[in-house]
């Protein structure tokens, strides 16, 4: 069938007398387009690049104009949760337990190098190397702290990757129930319930060598 | 009267308001979406929507801005690249969280060291934007960047920097930092008279 | 410039305790020497009859080498002037000191930090557990002993990086691909968790007698960490008599970066930056800070365009924080982003300033040892002053007139999160806090650094010690900041900007030093031990939101906990300089 005639096809032809009055759009375009307009951050600001997102909600880059217009303190009625600054040990227990709550779509941001792969204080004790060992990230922004353009920049990121979404593929219309992420607890360090095997052969294990970088050359 | 600083406080918001309209109608449409719209905003004494509407206006960065990192490369009659940095190490030695990984090149055939890097890593996850790399590099290799549009959907893949992303030409640094580059060109033509003149 | 103590107070001590207290001899260290036994009767004597009534700092340092763990005092009086540094030597294997929380209360969060991260045991303290990390943590972490899971090497930079630096994350290297490390033996199916209970346990109740027609009961509520109002993570355990609150413990250690061991493995320069860090919004005074402790250390001054720079700096900090903290009140009272959004509008405008000058908004890393990295470019100056001459004034007026009397915010703040100015003082209260309950104390007074002996202000006080009052004095503080931004624009001089040559690898002398300055929530101090390696020995913070937050609890018994969050946002705390 020729492009001009098939109503499915970006080329359809509209009648003179209809142009300007009627608009084609397939479903999956108008879903994603609704739903990334639309995403409501978690007011969850760690450290330093709180600071910034707050400044990114404030008058001079007003995040409102893209439809993050409220940002909502209860995790059940956000949409996207901003993990802003350094993710420490005693903390992730409380972000696992909020993102679990979160009701999908759900998607979350790493902004600034601490959220995505620990940063300047990866070499800390208490400090996990990056939120995506827990927790699914959708977006990295680079930076310390990335300045609110940055931050724009990413959400922009977000939203294209959420046009490229389709209704078939949509996990949150899946038949099985989503496996909430079991919560990290506190011990002599964190302990990942996911681990326990692994965890338990290591410690019963022969002494590792003392020091890590003699591994690499 | 019981209610009157209430009032006083309303009077100053209502007064906000109303210069937003006033500000747009004074600029008569031209206050926005121009470069000069956009400095309007930035002055001391701007009144009205403070609003940088990013991507549309994107505001100018200052020329000390710094985000990620680049190595400068000269380039050549023939569109070859030479690179300005020789290992020396000092950018890795100051660096805070120690984000630099530098293999130094050898000759292949004599097997010393020639002033040159062979592979040159900065894992961005882990950089904290502090400038120290540029301010003490001896040789002007490695600059600080002004590009923070960098986000990406895959750190794994994406985040360690290599050579070849972080070379770019002299001509950029000096499009990005012309006030340090001519600082620059200047202190490196007196050094060489000075060398001539003995 | 050296610590000096001024000689009529080392004769003073040493005439007075002839037996018992020795001085410190080694080279480059002040102070006196202690034996634990006679701690607690040197304490009462100093505050009470010498006039000591404020300790400022308590920290602990590790000499594994002398087998020694030190305590290391220092205490203040609030009239002004020098300060008394003392210390307490005790065996590293069984650390155990007498405890100086009955008689400074203020100590009370310092010492269980020195429990939680050294392993010194405080008899006496009335609840000692750990507080930056959590019950049942493996270890202390601060010592020297003690190596975390990605551990390279002692001190950097690290010899992997260059010249054979083949990347790697530092994930690969460990077992179990991550940050963690258990101890031998350990088996987590057969573990329990230890819970709370030590923490939950020790809350207070109301005690009522008599009858009363309903039973009621007390209950345990968490407010936080992940909460609108809470400032960041931090988390407060309320036991609640309906709406009244009966006790409040607070809880920290959710932002715990471990800034003191990071900073134990950086050479001088390379802890710039981090500084930056510790309170986010106040970068240009950490460094400030960190600067003229090292300075002290190595004894230098800065040439005089750099001290009128770092002063500008500062004050331009200053009036950045003031501005947040007012609009972040102003959020806690419900009047939702308007106050804080006109803030943050003046905001922008003097960030706009640090990225041309530093080259970022916060991050600043502008101070060196010495002097200032960079020399301001052209145009700066005309920018701060459009700001300073014409901009602020107004607009801090228009935030007066839009808050001070406005009837809400004196119903709701007047009265409410008393605290006299004795118990402020016990409490090793600073900055606003202190201010608001009538002692004049400013470090820029008392003890001036830089050229705040030849500019002119005042130190602003209030009377009642209520929420009132810090929100008016710290309008009132910006007021003359900006006065004192006027006198240094008209003075500055020209003329180089760094003593020396800048150099990445600093030369510092073996003792110790500590550094402080009035940053805009308290005094803020570095107190940095050196043995005269590229790498500090001890570094440690004394954060002033930490030691603000023991008077949380004694502000908040009795109100509501609605003003609970007003109290909070009236101590202005940021979590990067509580949890460092």
């Amino acid at each position: 069938m020729d492009k001009k005639d098939d109503i499915n096809s970006p080329g359809y032809a509209v009648d003179a007398e209809l142009q300007g009055r009627v608009t084609i759009t397939s479903l999956d375009r108008i879903y994603n387009w609704s739903r990334r307009n639309s995403l409501w951050p978690m007011m969850f600001g760690l450290a330093c690049c709180a600071i910034e997102m707050i400044c990114t909600a404030a008058s001079r880059y007003d995040f409102s104009r893209f439809g993050m217009e409220v940002m909502r303190p209860s995790p059940r009625q956000a949409d996207v949760m901003i993990v802003s600054g350094t993710v420490t040990k005693k903390m992730i227990p409380q972000i696992v337990r909020l993102f679990n709550q979160m009701a999908e779509p759900r998607y979350v941001i790493a902004m600034g190098a601490c959220a995505s792969g620990g940063g300047p204080f990866k070499e800390g004790y208490t400090v996990v190397s990056g939120v995506d060992k827990f927790v699914p990230v959708d977006v990295y922004i680079p930076g310390c702290p990335p300045t609110p353009q940055a931050l724009l920049h990413g959400l922009i990121t977000l939203q294209e990757k959420i046009d490229k979404e389709t209704l078939k593929n949509a996990r949150w219309y899946n038949k099985e129930a989503s496996v909430p992420i079991p919560v990290p607890l506190l011990g002599p360090d964190l302990i990942d319930p996911r681990r326990y095997a692994e965890i338990a052969q290591n410690t019963n294990a022969p002494e590792l060598p003392a020091n890590p970088a003699e591994n690499v050359h | 009267m019981n209610g009157l600083g209430i009032f006083r406080g309303l009077w100053i918001t209502f007064k906000h308001f109303v210069d937003t309209y006033v500000e747009d109608l004074t600029y008569r449409g031209k206050r926005y979406n121009n470069p000069k719209g956009i400095q309007s905003r930035l002055k001391g004494d701007t009144r009205g929507i403070f609003t940088i509407q990013y991507p549309e206006e994107k505001m100018p960065v200052p020329e000390e801005f710094r985000f990620v990192q680049f190595l400068v490369y000269e380039e050549g009659p023939n569109g070859e690249k030479k690179q300005r940095c020789t290992s020396c190490g000092i950018c890795a030695k100051v660096c805070p969280p120690q984000c630099i990984w530098i293999v130094r090149g050898t000759d292949p055939n004599t097997g010393r060291p020639v002033p040159e890097p062979s592979e040159f890593y900065i894992d961005v996850d882990i950089c904290m934007n502090c400038g120290l790399c540029a301010e003490y590099c001896p040789f002007d290799a490695i600059k600080m960047d002004h590009d923070y549009e960098i986000s990406t959907a895959d750190r794994m893949k994406n985040n360690i920097y290599d050579i070849d992303k972080l070379s770019k030409p002299v001509s950029y640094y000096a499009s990005i930092r012309p006030v340090n580059y001519a600082r620059e060109v200047a202190a490196r033509a007196e050094k060489a008279s000075k060398k001539a003149a003995a | 410039m050296t610590e000096t103590i001024s000689v009529s107070t080392k004769d003073e001590i040493l005439t007075r305790f002839p037996n018992q207290v020795t001085a410190d001899t080694r080279a480059g260290y002040q102070g006196y020497i202690i034996p634990a036994k006679f701690l607690t009767q040197f304490a009462t004597t100093i505050r009470d009859e010498m006039g000591y009534d404020y300790l400022s700092s308590v920290t602990a340092v590790d000499y594994l080498p002398d087998g020694k763990m030190e305590v290391v005092y220092h205490a203040y009086k609030t009239t002004g002037g020098p300060g008394l540094n003392f210390k307490v030597q005790t065996p590293r294997d069984q650390a155990v000191v007498p405890s100086l929380v009955p008689i400074y209360p203020g100590a009370e969060f310092q010492e269980r930090e020195e429990w939680d991260l050294m392993g010194v045991r405080f008899e006496g303290h009335p609840d000692l557990r750990r507080i930056l990390t959590w019950e049942g943590f493996e270890g202390h972490p601060l010592r020297k002993d003690w190596h975390e899971a990605y551990f390279e090497e002692e001190a950097k930079p690290f010899k992997a990086r260059w010249p054979d630096g083949k990347v790697y994350r530092a994930e690969d290297n460990n077992p179990y691909h991550d940050n963690l490390q258990y101890p031998k033996g350990f088996d987590p199916e057969k573990w329990t968790p230890l819970g709370e209970t030590a923490l939950y346990g020790g809350m207070q109740k109301i005690q009522r007698n008599g009858d009363t027609v309903l039973k009621t009961d007390q209950m345990i509520i968490n407010l936080g960490p992940q909460h609108p109002s809470t400032h960041g993570v931090f988390r407060m355990v309320v036991m609640l008599d309906g709406e009244t609150v009966a006790d409040l413990k607070p809880v920290m250690g959710y932002l715990h970066r471990n800034h003191e061991k990071i900073g134990e493995r950086n050479t001088y320069i390379q802890n710039m930056p981090f500084t930056d860090r510790l309170d986010y919004i106040t970068s240009m005074s950490n460094n400030f800070g960190y600067a003229l402790a090292v300075e002290k250390l190595m004894n230098i001054k800065p040439p005089e365009r750099a001290d009128y720079i770092r002063v500008m700096m500062a004050e331009l900090t200053r009036i950045c924080s003031h501005l947040i903290a007012t609009g972040f009140l102003l959020n806690d009272l419900g009047a939702f982003f308007t106050p804080a959004l006109y803030a943050l509008e003046e905001r922008e405008l003097i960030l706009d300033i640090f990225e041309a000058v530093a080259g970022s908004r916060m991050m600043c890393n502008y101070f060196r040892f010495g002097g200032v990295a960079r020399d301001l470019p052209d145009g700066v100056l005309k920018m701060v002053h459009d700001l300073v001459f014409e901009r602020l004034p107004r607009k801090i007026e228009e935030m007066d007139r839009l808050l001070t009397t406005n009837e809400i915010v004196r119903a709701r703040c007047e009265g409410v999160g008393v605290i006299t100015a004795d118990q402020a003082v016990a409490l090793s209260a600073a900055g606003p806090v202190l201010r608001a309950s009538g002692i004049p104390y400013d470090v820029r007074r008392a003890e001036p650094y830089s050229i705040y002996d030849r500019l002119e202000f005042d130190v602003v006080t209030g009377s009642h010690g209520d929420v009132y009052d810090r929100y008016r004095i710290r309008i009132e503080e910006m007021r003359q900041s900006v006065r004192i931004l006027e006198q240094v624009l008209k003075d500055i001089p020209g003329g180089p900007i760094l003593t020396g040559k800048p150099l990445y690898q600093v030369r510092v002398p073996a003792g110790e030093a500590y550094g402080r300055i009035e940053n805009p929530k308290g005094e803020l101090g570095f107190y940095v031990v050196s043995n005269g390696k590229p790498n500090p020995w001890r570094y440690h913070v004394r954060a002033p939101c930490f030691i603000n937050l023991t008077s949380l609890g004694p502000m908040s018994i009795g109100q509501k906990v609605a003003d609970v969050i007003i109290i909070l946002g009236s101590i202005d705390i940021v979590l990067g300089e509580v949890d460092r």
